[in-house]
């Protein structure tokens, strides 16, 4: 069973240009883990000492995760999980 | 180049005045590959400064999922500066996450919320590099192709 993850375009250099691929966990800590592991490197384009980067957006079935508990936020099978860069400047 | 339509070329310089002295920001979609920005689509700075803009996270998801339900991709991220030029700041070249789009920005520091020219350039940001590029203003695009 696996959790369908959506790519945003700048990432999918890591994702050989796919638009969407699946991993696994039952938190978003885990499920990012697991994409790591098929994709290395993408784990640290969402993550900064420890925390979701301030400028990346995650969602879980359509809710922003940091609504959910952020990297503890719990996962299961089926859960659409979509990742998108915030679109802000100065 | 950027080839836009006199419609939202204006959409876009009335948005920026009327947000005046908060930073005004949107998008216009078009279709996946064509290069073409056809949909205007004005978002709101969550944000809400003078220096500083955002989309609402939960906007920015309805426009992604909106944009891929009609094959649409950004075509221009555009935004204003209120009283700098109407170049990237860093903080715009840091954060800029579409390679594919090209970024407009629009300057009000000249006149405000008043009538009056604004500057608008654009740019492409790849990895941390600005290019400037042409602008072409045409009266619709559908005359072009």
């Amino acid at each position: 069973m696996a959790i369908e993850v959506r790519i945003p375009t700048i990432l999918r250099t890591y994702t050989d240009g796919a638009k969407a691929v699946d991993a696994e966990g039952a938190s978003l800590a885990a499920l990012i883990d697991s994409l790591d592991a098929n994709h290395p490197g993408i784990k640290e384009r969402l993550i900064e000492n420890g925390d979701l980067r301030r400028f990346i957006n995650i969602y879980v079935n359509d809710e922003d995760v940091r609504f959910l508990g952020g990297l503890e936020a719990e996962l299961s099978d089926g859960d659409q999980v979509v990742v998108l860069p915030a679109v802000a400047g100065g | 180049m950027l080839t836009i339509d006199q419609a939202t070329f204006d959409a876009i310089v009335a948005h920026a005045k009327r947000d005046h002295p908060v930073e005004a920001c949107g998008i216009v979609a078009g279709p996946e590959g064509a290069d073409r920005p056809e949909r205007f689509i004005e978002m709101v700075n969550a944000a809400g400064s003078p220096t500083f803009y955002e989309y609402d996270s939960t906007d920015l998801l309805e426009l992604y999922k909106e944009m891929d339900q009609r094959d649409e991709e950004p075509v221009i991220i555009y935004h204003s500066h209120t009283a700098t030029e109407a170049y990237p700041s860093v903080t715009d070249i840091n954060l800029a996450s579409e390679p594919g789009a090209h970024y407009v920005l629009v300057s009000t520091r000249e006149h405000g919320n008043n009538e009056g020219p604004v500057d608008f350039r654009s740019y492409r940001i790849v990895e941390g590099v600005v290019t400037e590029e042409e602008v072409t203003v045409v009266p619709t695009l559908r005359s072009e192709s």
